[in-house]
């Protein structure tokens, strides 16, 4: 038996969970696919409901953890149950000796381009959420010169059997608000627009940011779910939906229009449950042991779960996850080592 | 034409192009609540002279942001200022002024 629990992702989940399992006297490793820390957090801008810094939020997590061993551009490869403890492969070639995983791979975005109507990548017009968080984060990406009209389409590959995602993503009505008002506030003469089917404020505040979305910022929802995104001579996007509150088609031309594009589970989710052998829900997502009492447990010995990996999360309900991961890593731990 | 069965009718599409709602803009300068109207229909419920005549503020005020006057105005004609709405309503506006806001301001002009 080992003090060393392997950690698969450095997001949100995966930082916090490093971070505990220090505190506990354990010793973490992570092993992250890309080249930084970090994950989703590091792309955005600023956070939902009251304009945090992604990055202040960022470094909260990073700070505690920078000593802890972490394996940048690295993937797993192979893991074998050797008694209690686990003989990890890493691409690279590196081997780890670890007495538990905690899967924190968190999720994927939507590919906007598979909703074609929509003109993602057809149309200049036309960029996702995380585009618009880029360049409110660095001013590139994309092109964005004072808009006059902007209109937001939510629920873009979510709530969509048609491409095979039933579930709602839960994060993009806020974020979509979020943005919204970020947008006024950024060019006071423009116009904008949001395009919804349910707004689903379900969090602390997130109602506040709504009223303020409609009686400071002006915002304008129009309920009824987008049908097609297509360009005019001059340049300009142009939105058809039904306006569904009055019965009647709707159309207006727009010089941007924003996907909130959803979350949807990890692409190389496949890889990893099929080398922990981790069970997977009908919407992609590693389905936990108990979806209620036991959220972390993966119903495999020695395996734990945290994060957007078992399904679309907030940052701090992402948070509150890795602490008790790491919690149940412990009592896991502790009871082996007295056996 | 008629031999074809066929008929040509205005098109009721909101274009928002082109849409005027400056007479919303006025009565929001009077009364601001009406931009947080979350479109719950409690109003239309409440309302005592609904089941008598077709009356819907909600409806009313949907129109008015979209600029279709006429159309709206027509659904708090038989409105009798009894003020229920205001009292259900979950966003607080003062339903029974924005009614007399749009009103006043039909009978000016
Ligand atoms: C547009 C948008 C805006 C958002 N804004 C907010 C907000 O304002 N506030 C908020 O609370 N939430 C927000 N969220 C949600 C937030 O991004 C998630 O809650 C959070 O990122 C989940 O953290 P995570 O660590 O579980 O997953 P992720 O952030 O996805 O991190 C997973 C990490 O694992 C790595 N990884 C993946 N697969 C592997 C693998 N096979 N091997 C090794 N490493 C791997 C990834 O590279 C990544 O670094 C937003 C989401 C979206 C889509
Ligand atoms: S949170 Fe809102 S935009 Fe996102 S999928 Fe759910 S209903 Fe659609
Ligand atoms: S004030 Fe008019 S609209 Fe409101 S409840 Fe009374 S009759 Fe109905
Ligand atoms: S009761 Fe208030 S919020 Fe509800 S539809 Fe009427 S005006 Fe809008």
């Amino acid at each position: 038996m080992t003090d060393r629990v392997l950690i698969i992702g450095g997001g949100p989940a995966g930082l916090e969970a490093a971070n505990q399992l220090n505190l506990l006297g354990y010793k973490p490793v992570i092993v992250e696919k890309e080249d930084i820390l970090g994950g989703h957090l590091a792309k955005w801008d600023r956070l939902f409901p009251e304009g945090e810094r992604a990055d202040t939020v960022l470094y909260k997590l990073i700070k505690p953890v920078e000593h802890t061993p972490v394996y940048l551009n690295t993937i797993v490869e192979k893991a074998d149950k050797e008694g209690n403890n686990f003989r990890v492969k890493l691409s690279g070639g590196k081997e780890e000796i670890v007495s538990a995983i905690l899967v924190c791979a968190g999720f994927s975005l939507f590919p906007a381009e598979k909703k074609e109507e929509y003109g993602y990548g057809i149309y200049n017009g036309v960029i996702t959420s995380s585009d618009l968080e880029k360049w409110f984060k660095t001013g590139k990406g994309v092109n964005i010169n004072n808009p006059s009209k902007v209109g937001f389409v939510h629920c873009v590959g979510s709530r969509d059997e048609k491409v095979c995602n039933r579930q709602c993503s839960k994060v993009c009505c806020v974020t979509a608000v979020k943005q919204a008002c970020e947008i006024r506030e950024k060019f006071p003469d423009s116009e904008v627009f949001c395009f919804y089917m349910d707004l689903r404020m379900f969090g602390r505040k997130y109602e506040d940011l709504y009223l303020k979305a409609q009686n400071k910022y002006r915002v304008r929802f129009i309920r009824g779910r987008v049908s097609e995104v297509s360009e005019d001579f001059t340049g300009k996007v142009v939105i058809k939906a039904e306006d569904t509150l009055s019965s009647k088609p709707l159309k207006v031309s727009l010089d941007l229009v924003v996907l909130m594009t959803g979350m949807i589970s990890n692409n190389s989710i496949e890889k990893i449950s099929g080398i922990l052998s981790l069970n997977r829900a009908e919407d992609g997502f590693i389905e936990p042991a108990d979806t209620i009492t036991k959220m972390y447990d993966s119903g495999k010995e020695g395996i734990f779960l945290a994060g957007a990996v078992t399904g679309p999360k907030t940052i701090p309900e992402t948070l509150s996850e890795a602490r008790a991961s790491a919690l149940a890593i412990h009592n896991y731990l502790s009871k082996k080592t007295i056996q | 034409m008629n031999r074809f069965g066929y008929r040509l009718s205005p098109s009721s599409q909101i274009d928002l192009d082109v849409s005027d709602n400056s007479l919303f803009r006025d009565i929001l300068a009077g009364e601001p609540g009406i931009s947080t109207c979350i479109a719950c229909g409690s109003c239309v419920a409440s309302c005592s002279a609904g089941v008598f005549d077709k009356i819907s503020f909600r409806k009313a005020l949907h129109l008015l942001e979209a600029g279709m006057d006429t159309e709206a105005v027509a659904l708090l004609e038989g409105c009798m200022m009894c003020g229920k709405c205001t009292l259900v309503c979950p966003r607080g506006i003062n339903t029974r002024h924005a009614i007399v806001l749009i009103k006043r301001k039909l009978n000016k002009g």
